[in-house]
């Protein structure tokens, strides 16, 4: 799960690690009374929502008066900012932050990930950040210093000096940042992280160290001992039809082509979006029925897939193991009575209980149902049906 | 000959008496497998299935002398089931759990290492080696018994591919899901040099899919040390790029991770990598000529 950059700097004000002092908004005749409190001479403004490479989208801006404040609260609140993570569409902007701004000596990047070859979570800081650290990561990766930690000693003070000296962080600094660094391990370790990011970590003239963005990713699996984070969730920031799947153990992501697709197993649906690819058609889905398949389940998975237009087939792929064939099938009986099914839908199963499933569907006769007896001939029906 | 688990093969099932536990462990007892005893702490003593339940895992090795457990109990405890296993001096943990946090599995496979205890998964389908022992969830029948070695990330398409070698009129001479999730136990290198060395396979197949790094290091392993012939396929050649895949382990984070990466890097080591997941029973005849 991940959550906005307010949210991450509640998180980091908490935990005594310090940030420019900043105040969310919805609405922007907030704006100026918010600055007014914030105090100082210059705000930045920047757009709530779940996306990197905000600042080169315009959705961090800098106001030098109170007037510019509110203008470009104005402007941004209730528009749609694209970025090259949020997909043509964009997303809405339903809240703004305005925080102080500072005149800063230099800046840093810092962030823990884990690194799935060590199976320990890493430090990463570089002296280059700001919007192109994706850019330095490709063409100058040694200026990116990585340090992995053994949770069994966890974050002691010479990983920090290391990762100063490396840096050349000025000597007068380096305690600042060991103990800054110290802090972002303890909040990724006790909040069970998967990223915590700062981009930049910036030394101001008054000689702070101030965090002046912060993004976090949360392990899901590990949201039930935080229930204060879970809290944080946004569903605004989720896709609508994603989460309604979700809610019926079903796992959806929607695609671009004209294929619809039933699977069970992640790894499964993968495969079967890559042979209606190799069998020259194009997948409209992801979609994982989970191993808890019944037939309200399958029913609910025709309807979502349905809604989307673009779809001229369904191609139904059921491996049987703990999902049994027979209920998939009554599923798609029950999908028939239910749902409006106006295109062809091809299905193969196979595994647990086919044999009763398959003898369902044929006693069921149904138009538009299109028997497979593999998964190539599975696709290659399901691919020519979608382009009559 | 197999790897890892064969028909004298000792197991206990921790998590024993919940739902899944007594589905799963009656399908594997009906297999043939040797479960020996369960643990559910505070029903030491009972009997489940016509086996009796012990409190602890160091009681139910001292008396059954099992090897292997069996793991079901749910997310938020299964970290100390895994290390519960490991003090006990249990050699393999098969780990059929999902939505393990992933500290939590971090900690318990260190624990589990420094303790000579070996873990599949979490979250996977489980090992089988045909017509002897299943020690996991996957659907008995498709497994005939052969010479192929089958190591999958994912539960479904060790399935799948288990079918196609069946079509092939071949089979399998041990099935293993090796699990999806970021940090997890025994991982493909581990498994093809065991295979290597049992001289009841003949070939290995590679189900990998996105995210991650273990096909690459798989492919540099491969290169050095295996000289059976090895069959790959790659799930997710296909997926989009930043989406998330349900499998915790399929996101790709640049270009890093995906699918034709793995491939080029599989191929380069001398593997025969399938593009179509059709063809991999085909691959694999094709690879013992």
């Amino acid at each position: 799960m991940n959550i906005h950059e307010y949210q991450v700097k509640k998180i980091f004000k908490a935990y005594n690690l310090p940030i420019p002092k900043g105040t969310i908004i919805t609405n922007y005749h907030d704006s100026i009374d918010s600055a007014i409190e914030i105090g100082g001479k210059m705000w930045v403004i920047k757009a709530q929502i779940h996306s990197g490479g905000r600042g080169l989208a315009g959705g961090v801006k800098l106001a030098h008066s109170l007037n510019e404040v509110e203008q470009i609260c104005k402007d941004m609140l209730g528009s749609r900012l694209i970025t090259n993570q949020t997909g043509p569409e964009g997303k809405l902007v339903e809240k703004v932050y305005i925080e102080r701004g500072v005149k800063i000596m230099y800046e840093l990047y810092i962030a823990i990930a884990l690194d799935r070859s060590l199976e320990m979570p890493v430090i990463m800081a570089s002296n280059e950040g700001g919007v192109e650290i994706e850019k330095t990561a490709e063409t100058n990766p040694e200026k990116i210093v990585k340090i992995a930690i053994d949770p069994t000693i966890g974050f002691q003070d010479f990983h920090g000096r290391e990762l100063a000296f490396k840096l050349s962080i000025p000597k007068d600094d380096v305690p600042r940042f060991v103990n800054f660094a110290k802090i972002l391990y303890k909040i990724y370790m006790q909040d069970d992280a998967e990223l915590i990011e700062i981009n930049p970590l910036v030394k101001t003239k008054n000689g702070n160290y101030l965090a002046l963005d912060g993004k976090m990713g949360l392990d899901d699996s590990a949201l039930y001992r935080h229930r204060e984070l879970e809290e944080l969730r946004d569903r605004h920031e989720e896709d609508l039809v994603e989460s309604e799947a979700k809610e019926y153990g079903l796992s959806y992501v929607k695609l671009d082509g004209n294929v619809g697709c039933m699977v069970n197993g992640a790894g499964l649906a993968m495969a079967t979006m890559d042979i209606i690819s190799y069998s020259k058609g194009q997948a409209a889905n992801f979609l994982d029925v989970g191993g808890g398949a019944s037939a309200k389940t399958v029913s609910k998975g025709f309807d979502i897939i349905l809604r989307d237009k673009n779809v001229k087939a369904i191609f139904v792929n059921i491996f049987g193991g703990i999902v049994r064939c027979d209920r998939i099938a009554n599923g798609i009986l029950e999908a028939t009575k239910n749902v409006n099914i106006t295109v062809p839908v091809i299905v193969r199963l196979d595994g647990t209980n086919a044999e009763i499933g398959s003898k369902l569907l044929k006693e069921a006769n149904i138009s538009n149902l299109i028997v497979a007896s593999s998964l190539k001939d599975g696709a290659q029906k399901a691919v020519s049906a979608a382009k009559e | 000959m197999s790897i890892l688990v064969n028909k004298d093969t000792k197991v206990i099932v921790q998590g024993f008496t919940g739902r899944e536990g007594t589905f799963h462990s009656e399908q594997c007892l009906k297999y043939g497998t040797n479960i020996v005893a369960g643990v559910t702490p505070n029903k030491g003593g009972e009997q489940h299935l016509g086996l009796p339940i012990f409190n602890t895992v160091k009681e139910a090795v001292n008396e059954t002398k099992a090897t292997v457990s069996l793991i079901f109990v749910p997310p938020r405890f299964v970290a100390d089931a895994i290390m519960e296993a490991a003090s006990a001096k249990i050699e393999l943990a098969v780990v059929i759990t999902e939505n393990a946090p992933i500290k939590d599995i971090q900690m318990a496979k260190d624990y589990s290492t420094k303790n000579g205890m070996q873990i599949l998964g979490p979250n996977c389908p489980g090992i089988i080696t045909a017509d002897e022992c299943k020690i996991g969830i996957m659907p008995a029948n498709i497994f005939k018994k052969g010479s192929i070695g089958v190591i999958s990330k994912s539960g479904t398409l060790t399935y799948e591919v288990s079918h196609q070698i069946a079509q092939e009129g071949l089979g399998v001479s041990t099935a293993i899901g090796i699990g999806g999730d970021p940090i997890i136990g025994l991982s493909f290198k581990d498994l093809l040099f065991m295979f290597e060395n049992d001289k009841n396979t003949e070939a290995m197949v590679l189900i990998g899919e996105i995210g991650g790094d273990l096909e690459i290091q798989a492919a540099s392993f491969i290169k050095e040390n295996i000289n059976k012939p090895v069959v790959a396929f790659i799930a997710g050649q296909t997926a989009p790029k930043g989406k998330r895949m349900g499998h915790a382990g399929a996101i790709i984070s640049g270009s890093s991770g995906s699918a034709k990466e793995k491939m080029d890097a599989l191929e380069k080591a001398g593997v025969s990598v399938v593009i179509s997941p059709a063809d991999i029973g085909k691959a694999i005849k094709l690879s013992l000529n």
